[in-house]
C-alpha cells in the first residue's frame, strides 16, 4: 500500500456561539488557514471530502452549504456524515486510490444552533428506544455508571480528568473553555445526570476545522515536513445498549489492535508519545485509553493521578484541552487530529509535549462510542 | 472598518425540522407490540443457529446474520445492569416524565440481551446495578413500547 | 499502489411504494443477503461498509451505526456517505476509493431509503439554505420545471419530447421484476396525466419508493476470484457546484457535463455515443433524459430529442438508456443511483436477464440530486490498464 501524510491543518477559534459566521464562512476561514499552513493554494488541492451531519444543521444535505466555500467547485467533492476522524478517513482512501493526490478534508458543526438533547435523541431506534426520551446525555451517564461499576472507578477520578484539560485549555488559545479547576469545582457543578456532572460534560459549541492529507508522492512538496499515518483502523459495535457490555467498548479495542497492527506497533504504551482521545464525558477519555490498550484494564483512574496523563506525564493525554474544552461534534476528530499533527510537528506552542515522535488520534460516531476510529501519526515515514 | 453589529442584534433565522414520519414497525416487531399490548407478554426471538434470546426482537441475528427466528417468552422479571438519572429537564424527556427520570438497561430472565427503559416507584438513591426488577405495564396499552410503563423493584 | 476494483456481486429489494412488512434494518438485510448471495460469499467475508441515505426521509440519525443488524456492520469498518439524490453514486464511488486505496479487499456498499416514513417533499425543502432560499421553494419539482422550460425555451423542445423519454423507461420497466411501476403508457397518456409544474406531468417523473441495494467491490487481487467477469470500474467522477438557487445554469447541467468529460478523457474514450454501449442514468424525470445526454457529449446541443425520437436509446437502438425503467420506474433516493451501478454493472457482467443488453463493454451509470449535482461511474468488462 502507498503511503498517505497530513501536511496542512487549519482550525477556527471553537466558541460557543459563532453568531458573525455562517457554515460556509467558518469553513472558508479553515480552509484558508490550512492551505496557508501548508502553503498551497486551492490549485494544489485535487479534491475535497467534508464532513457534516443533516440532524446537526438542520438541512437535509447538509453538505451543500460547505462546498464552494471549501473550494470544491469544479473539482470532485463527496461528503461524510459522522466524526472528522471518518471523514479524514475517506480523504486519505481518495490520495491513495490513483485518483487524486491531494485531498482536502473538513468538519464543521454549530451545536448553538440546534437542541442537542433532541438531535441525539433521533440517534436512538425509532420503535423500541426513541419514545423513551433519552439523549447523547442519558445514554452516555448509562455508560459512566456501568464503568465506574466494573472498574471502581471514582467521581473523583472523573473530575479530575476534567480539572486536567481545561487546565490544557489554558495553553491552548483556540480553546472555549480554559478554566482553571479543581476536584471540588467538578463536584460540586450542577448534577445533569447521574454520575455526570456539569463539568463532567463537553459543553455546546461551534467550530469547523480542515486537514489537507496527501499522497507519499507529493507529500513533501509544499511547506510543512509531512506527518505520516502509520496507522487507521475503525470500527463498530452492536447497536442496542442491551446487546452490548456498555461498561467497555469492544469496537475501540478492535479498531486499535488494527491500527497498531498496521503501524508495526507491539506495546502501545512505550510507542505512543501523545494523544487525542474523545472525551466528550470525563469518563470515555478513562474508558476509552484502557480499551486502546494505553492504560491498564480498570486503572486509568489511578494512572491519572499519578498524572500519567498530564501535559509533563509519560502519556499526554487531550494536551490540547480536549473535547470538554470545545466539542463542534462533527469537526471534533479533526480539531483532535490537528492538535496531534502540530504536536508531531513541534509547533503546539503552549500545550507542546516534550517527546511527539508518535501520536494517537481517537474519534467516535454514535451514542455511548458505538464506532470509533483510530490513527496512529508519525513524524517518520 | 465600523461594526455592523454594534448595538444591534444579528439575525436569526427560525426553524425548524417539522417532518411527519411515520415508521412502520415491521412484522417483527408488529408482533411483539401486539402480544405485548393484548396479552401483557414480553417476547423476544430465539435464533436457531447461536441459540441468543435476543430482545428487543430481531428479524436477523445480528451475529449470524441469518433470518432463523423462533419466538420465545421472556419472564418480566430481569436484573438491572446500569442505569441513568436525568436532573436537568432534557428537550427529548417525554412532557408526561418529570425529573429526576431513571432508564435502566434491565436484562429480562430469559433473555440474552437487554432492554432500555424507565424505573419508577424508586428514589434514585435507592437504585443499585445488580437489583432486581419486574415490569409494570400501563392501563391503556396501544402498541407501543411504553405499554411497559416502567420497571419497579421486586421486594 | 492502487488497485484496479470490479464489482463482484449486486442485491436488490423488490422495490414497491410502501414497505410495511419490514423496519429500515430489515429493508436493508434483504439487499445485502442477495448481494452476498450473488458473489457467493459469507457477510465474515466483508472487510468494510459504506452506507448511505436522506437523514430526513427517515428521520434517524448515525444511520451507519443504527443500521448494523440489517448491514451486517457489527464489528465492522461502516462508514456512512450522504450527498442528496446522488447518494447512491457517491457510495458506490466511496467503495471504488476504499478498495483502490489497498486498505480492503472487499467492501460491501449498501443505499436505502424507506420514502414512504416521511413527508419527502417537506425533508427536501430543508435542503435549501434557510435564510435565502427555503421560504421560496418546495420540494424538488419546481427546480425541474425551471430546468425543462429553460432548456424548450432554448432549443424549441416540446413536452411532446420530454413524453418519448418517459414513455421509453415505462416500456423497459416491463423487463425488470425490481421495478415498482410496471404499466405501459402511450405519448397521449403521458400529456393527459395531471400537470404538476409546467411543462412537467404527472407521468414525467419518478414515484416514491421504499427499497434498498447493496452492490460488492473487490480488489484485482480477488475479483476474478469470487466472479470469473466482474465489471471492472474504470473511473468515477463527482460535481457538486452550487449553493444558492440563483447559481445554476437552468436548461444545462453543468455537472454531468465536467464529470463527463473527465470520465472520457480518464478511459480514454473520443465518441462517447459510440464507444459506450448502455447507460443507467439517475434520470428522475423526462427532461433529463434530453438535456442530460447532451451535456454528456452524447449528441449536440438540441439534437436529443431527434435522437430518442429515432429509437435509438430503446431496447436494441444504437444505446439503450436506462433498460431497468430507470428512476421514473421505481426511486427510493437513497438507493436509487446504487441501483444504477448494480444495473450498469448486471449489465456488463451478463446478469441482466430479461433487460440484458447484448455485447456490453462499456456501461455508464450515474446519481443525480443536489442541486444540479451529478456523480458517475464508468464501467468495463476489459481490466482498465
Ligand atoms: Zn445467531
Amino acid at each position: 500500500m502507498d503511503r498517505a501524510a497530513i501536511i496542512g491543518v487549519g482550525m477556527t477559534k471553537i466558541e460557543k456561539r459563532k453568531i458573525r459566521q455562517t457554515f460556509a464562512d467558518m469553513a472558508w476561514e479553515a480552509v484558508n488557514k490550512a492551505l496557508t499552513d501548508a502553503g498551497m493554494t486551492m490549485d494544489d488541492i485535487d479534491n475535497v471530502v467534508t464532513t457534516s451531519s443533516d440532524f446537526w444543521d438542520g438541512r437535509t444535505i447538509s453538505c451543500m452549504a460547505v462546498g464552494d466555500a471549501s473550494g470544491a467547485a469544479h473539482k470532485n467533492i463527496s461528503c461524510v456524515e459522522g466524526d472528522g476522524t471518518y471523514g479524514a478517513f475517506y480523504g486519505m482512501t481518495r490520495a491513495l486510490s490513483g485518483s487524486y493526490r491531494t485531498t482536502l478534508v473538513t468538519g464543521h458543526t454549530k451545536g448553538s444552533e440546534s437542541v442537542s438533547s433532541l438531535i441525539t435523541n433521533a440517534a436512538f431506534d425509532p420503535i423500541y428506544e426513541r419514545s423513551l426520551g433519552m439523549d447523547m446525555i442519558t445514554a452516555c451517564a448509562m455508560q459512566a455508571r456501568s464503568y465506574m461499576h466494573r472498574t471502581k472507578t471514582t467521581s473523583e477520578q472523573l473530575a479530575l480528568v476534567s480539572v486536567k484539560n481545561h487546565g490544557n485549555a489554558l495553553k491552548n488559545p483556540l480553546a472555549q473553555l480554559p478554566l482553571n479547576l479543581t476536584v471540588s469545582d467538578v463536584l460540586a457543578s450542577e448534577m445533569v445526570a447521574d454520575p455526570l456532572h456539569k463539568l463532567d460534560c463537553s459543553p455546546v459549541s461551534d467550530g469547523c476545522a480542515a486537514v489537507i492529507i496527501a499522497h507519499e508522492s507529493v507529500a513533501a512538496k509544499f511547506r510543512q515536513k509531512p506527518v505520516w499515518v502509520r496507522g487507521v483502523s475503525f470500527c463498530a459495535d452492536s447497536f442496542f445498549f442491551g446487546d452490548r457490555d456498555l461498561s467497555r467498548a469492544g469496537s475501540l479495542a478492535q479498531a486499535a489492535k488494527k491500527a497498531y497492527a498496521m503501524a508495526g506497533i507491539h506495546d502501545p504504551k512505550k510507542e505512543i508519545d501523545v494523544a487525542e482521545v474523545s472525551d466528550a464525558f470525563t469518563y470515555q477519555e478513562l474508558l476509552w485509553l484502557e480499551e486502546m490498550g494505553l492504560a491498564d484494564d480498570a486503572a486509568a483512574g489511578k494512572q491519572l493521578e499519578r498524572g500519567d496523563f498530564n501535559l509533563d506525564g509519560p502519556l499526554p493525554v487531550n494536551a490540547s484541552g480536549g473535547l470538554l474544552s470545545g466539542h463542534p461534534v462533527i469537526a471534533a476528530g479533526l480539531y483532535s487530529m490537528a492538535a496531534v499533527v502540530r504536536q508531531i510537528r513541534g509547533d503546539a506552542g503552549g500545550f507542546q509535549v516534550k517527546k511527539a515522535k508518535t501520536g494517537l488520534v481517537q474519534g467516535v460516531n454514535g451514542l455511548g462510542g458505538q464506532s470509533h476510529c483510530v490513527w496512529i501519526l508519525d513524524k517518520d515515514k | 472598518m465600523s461594526d455592523q453589529f454594534q448595538g444591534i442584534e444579528p439575525m436569526v433565522y427560525q426553524s425548524q425540522i417539522n417532518v411527519p414520519y411515520s415508521w412502520w414497525a415491521g412484522d417483527t416487531a408488529t408482533r411483539f407490540f401486539v402480544t405485548l399490548r393484548d396479552e401483557k407478554k414480553i417476547t423476544a426471538t430465539k435464533c436457531g443457529d447461536c441459540g441468543k434470546v435476543l430482545l428487543p426482537p430481531r428479524k436477523i441475528c445480528p451475529r449470524c446474520f441469518t433470518e432463523n427466528m423462533e419466538w420465545v417468552n421472556v419472564s418480566d422479571e430481569g436484573t438491572l445492569l446500569t442505569f441513568a438519572v436525568a436532573r436537568r429537564p432534557f428537550a427529548a424527556i417525554p412532557a408526561d416524565k418529570k425529573v429526576p427520570v431513571i432508564w435502566g438497561l434491565i436484562q429480562l430472565d430469559g433473555a440474552d440481551t437487554a432492554l432500555l427503559h424507565y424505573l419508577d416507584g424508586v428514589r434514585p438513591e435507592e437504585v443499585s446495578i445488580g437489583m432486581r426488577v419486574r415490569a409494570v405495564y400501563a392501563e391503556a396499552r396501544k402498541g407501543t413500547i411504553r405499554d411497559i410503563s416502567h420497571f419497579k423493584p421486586v421486594k | 499502489m492502487a488497485k484496479r476494483v470490479a464489482i463482484v456481486g449486486t442485491g436488490q429489494t423488490f422495490h414497491k411504494s410502501h414497505r410495511p412488512d419490514v423496519n429500515g434494518q430489515e429493508l436493508i438485510h434483504e439487499a445485502v443477503a442477495r448481494a452476498l448471495s450473488d458473489a457467493d460469499l459469507k457477510l465474515k467475508d466483508i472487510d468494510a461498509i459504506v452506507i448511505g441515505n436522506m437523514d430526513h426521509f427517515e428521520g434517524i440519525n448515525y444511520v451507519d451505526c443504527w443500521s448494523v443488524d440489517g448491514s451486517g456492520g457489527t464489528m465492522k469498518p461502516i462508514i456512512k456517505l450522504t450527498t442528496g439524490g446522488t447518494t447512491g453514486c457517491t457510495v458506490a464511488i466511496g467503495g471504488y476509493h476504499l478498495v483502490a486505496s489497498g486498505m480492503f479487499d472487499r467492501v460491501l456498499i449498501i443505499g436505502w431509503e424507506k420514502n414512504s416514513e416521511s413527508d419527502t417533499t417537506g425533508a427536501i425543502t430543508t435542503a435549501f439554505d434557510p435564510i435565502w432560499d427555503r421560504l421560496v421553494f418546495a420540494g424538488a419539482i419546481s427546480g425541474l420545471a425551471a430546468e425543462a422550460q429553460a432548456y424548450m425555451a432554448r432549443y424549441g423542445a416540446t413536452d411532446r419530447d420530454g413524453a418519448r423519454v418517459s414513455v421509453r423507461d415505462r416500456k423497459h420497466a416491463m423487463n425488470n421484476p425490481h421495478a415498482q411501476l410496471r404499466k405501459e403508457v402511450s405519448l397521449e397518456e403521458v400529456l393527459a396525466s395531471p400537470m404538476l409544474a409546467d411543462p412537467i406531468h404527472l407521468l414525467d417523473v419518478c414515484p416514491r419508493s421504499d427499497g434498498a441495494c447493496a452492490v460488492i467491490m473487490a480488489s484485482e487481487e480477488v475479483a476474478e476470484k469470487i466472479c470469473p467477469t466482474p465489471d471492472w470500474i474504470w473511473g468515477t467522477a463527482a460535481r457538486h457546484s452550487y449553493s444558492y438557487l440563483g447559481d445554476a445554469d437552468y436548461g444545462r447541467l453543468t455537472s454531468m457535463r465536467e464529470g463527463s468529460q473527465e470520465l472520457w478523457k480518464k478511459a480514454g474514450i473520443k465518441e462517447p455515443r459510440k464507444e459506450l454501449d448502455v447507460i443507467e442514468m439517475y434520470q428522475p424525470y423526462s427532461f433529463g433524459g434530453l438535456i442530460w445526454i447532451e451535456d454528456m457529449g452524447l449528441v449536440g446541443p438540441g439534437e436529443a430529442p431527434r435522437y430518442i425520437w429515432d429509437g435509438n436509446t430503446d431496447m436494441g437502438g444504437e444505446l439503450p438508456i436506462n433498460p431497468s425503467g430507470g428512476v421514473i420506474s421505481c426511486n427510493p433516493i437513497g438507493a436509487t443511483g446504487l441501483i444504477r451501478c448494480a444495473e450498469a454493472a448486471m449489465q456488463v457482467m451478463g446478469k441482466a436477464e430479461g433487460r440484458q443488453v447484448p455485447d456490453v463493454n462499456f456501461a455508464f451509470s450515474s446519481g443525480f440530486g443536489g442541486c444540479w449535482w451529478t456523480d458517475m461511474i464508468l464501467h468495463g468488462k476489459k481490466k482498465p490498464a
